[in-house]
Parts: C-alpha cells; sequence; structure tokens
C-alpha cells in the first residue's frame, strides 16, 4: 500500500506503519501525527529518534524499557502519545508495529 | 466482511480479588496492555488481592503449588516445605528474563501509565487495614456502589480475576 506523506508516496502496511524506514523523514512524521491529532514537539522527535535507534539494534521495545531509558518518563511519554505510547509512536517513527504484550 | 459498527472497548475495570503471584500478573498485565491501546483502566483491589497493594506483603506473593493443576506435581509434593518459593523463583526469574517487572515496580508504571488503584473499603476494614498500609500510589478507597459508579458508559468492561 502507498500512502503520500510529506509530500511523496511512502510504502506502508495495512495498518498504516512504514515497511521501510529509509523512506521516513520528518515530515512523514509530522503528517502521521496530524491523522492521530498529535501536535508534534520537540520532545516527540527526541522519542521517535530512540525509538529508531532501538530497532537499528534489534532491542525489543516496552513501556518499561523505555520508561528507563532516561529519554522519556512513563507518564510523559503517554501524555505525547495518549493513544498508543507504543504503537503510535513506532508508527511516527517509521519502524513495526511493536509486538510486545508489556 | 469486517464489521464497521463495532463498539471499541474504552475502559477496562479490573477486580483483583486473589493474591497469588499469576492472578495479580494477569490483572497489571492486563491494565497495562489496555493503556498500551490508549484504553482507560482501573484495578479494584479486594479480599486478598488487598496483599498486592500492602507495602509489607506485596513483595512475598507466590505462586500456589497445592491445589494448582498447571505444576503438574501431586498434592503432597507441593506441599513439601520450600516448594511454593522455590516454584515462585522459578516463576520470577522466568519474568524478569521476558522483561516483566517486579510486583512494586508493575505498581508504579500502572500508575504512571494513568491506570487508577482503588482499594475495597469492606476488605480493608475486614482486615483491620489503614490507608498507610497500602502504597502511595492507591488512588482511593472506595465501595463496590463507588466501582460501579466507574463503570458508567458505552464501551466499558469489569473482568473479574
Amino acid at each position: 500500500m502507498e500512502k503520500m506523506y510529506g509530500g511523496k508516496s511512502i510504502s506502508v502496511n495495512d495498518e498504516g506503519f512504514l515497511t521501510d524506514l529509509s523512506q521516513w523523514t520528518k515530515e512523514v512524521a509530522e503528517d502521521i501525527a496530524k491523522e492521530e491529532n498529535i501536535t508534534v514537539t520537540d520532545k516527540h522527535f527526541e522519542v521517535l529518534a530512540y525509538l529508531q535507534d532501538q530497532y537499528k539494534n534489534d532491542n525489543p521495545l516496552s513501556i518499561r524499557s523505555v520508561g528507563k531509558s532516561g529519554v522519556v518518563g512513563i507518564k510523559e511519554l503517554y501524555e505525547l502519545f495518549p493513544k498508543g505510547p507504543l504503537k503510535i509512536s513506532s508508527k511516527m517513527a517509521g519502524i513495526p508495529k511493536p509486538k510486545s504484550c508489556i | 466482511m469486517e464489521d464497521n459498527n463495532k463498539t471499541p472497548v474504552k475502559k477496562a475495570l479490573f477486580i483483583c480479588s486473589k493474591a497469588n503471584l499469576e492472578s495479580v500478573y494477569a490483572c497489571f498485565v492486563m491494565a497495562n496492555g489496555a493503556r498500551m491501546e490508549g484504553i482507560e483502566a482501573e484495578i479494584f483491589f479486594t479480599f486478598f488481592g488487598l496483599e498486592a497493594i500492602q507495602k509489607k506483603r506485596l513483595e512475598h506473593l507466590h505462586v500456589a503449588t497445592v491445589g494448582n493443576p498447571a505444576m503438574h506435581m501431586p498434592t503432597m509434593i507441593g506441599g513439601l516445605p520450600g516448594m511454593e518459593a522455590f516454584a515462585t523463583k522459578m516463576m520470577k526469574d522466568k519474568m524478569e528474563k521476558l522483561n516483566i517487572p517486579p510486583v512494586d515496580e508493575f505498581l508504579e508504571i500502572l500508575s504512571a501509565s494513568g491506570v487508577k488503584l482503588w482499594a475495597c473499603l469492606l476488605a480493608i476494614d475486614m482486615f483491620d487495614l489503614k490507608k498507610e498500609d497500602l502504597i502511595d500510589e492507591i488512588d482511593g478507597i472506595l465501595t463496590i456502589g463507588d466501582f460501579y459508579g466507574r463503570a458508567a458508559g458505552t464501551g466499558t468492561q469489569i473482568i473479574f480475576i
């Protein structure tokens, strides 16, 4: 599936997650944020950068591990991405939907 | 064909009524999982479930080795001294490997995630407990009527564990 994000055609899966991280740009994240009714801040991008880093290093994501990262606290993570602290943030970061249950 | 008129779950209310580790974790994992999907979640601790929110007790929860068919051991063996401690240690080690937090840390995570934690008034009175005996993250002490009041609205589920 293709979607127009940041003025470009981007490949996404049926749940809207990017299938190719190399197509990701800040503008892509901003457009996904609009769909999720999120007003992006620098803090959002800090979290996205951390998530992308973890993905590249094959580290599985969990609320606990993000909370311990020193990048963002759990409370703040929920404030940034209220509808899905891991799911929406991963979508905005251009990485696959996390498989973690915790 | 996908039904587009499904009412999504908006709020999940859990009643934690048992003190064995597996029941408490079932509650915690499900409440946390709800929040991760943007669903509101609350836990009402009642009867033996109160053990999970007592400062002095929560570190000592364990799995039941007697009367638990999933243990696959004869009741007499399960009742031997040290057996519960052994089974509990094995389970806790396994959970740590899966990055599942211990009870105290899990409660902090739930609270930070916006899960409301309530203690049952009747059970508090029954066990002669005071608010000071409970962890600081507790949002309040409720009657069951108060708790039902919190279940108002479409898309609310009450789950008894």
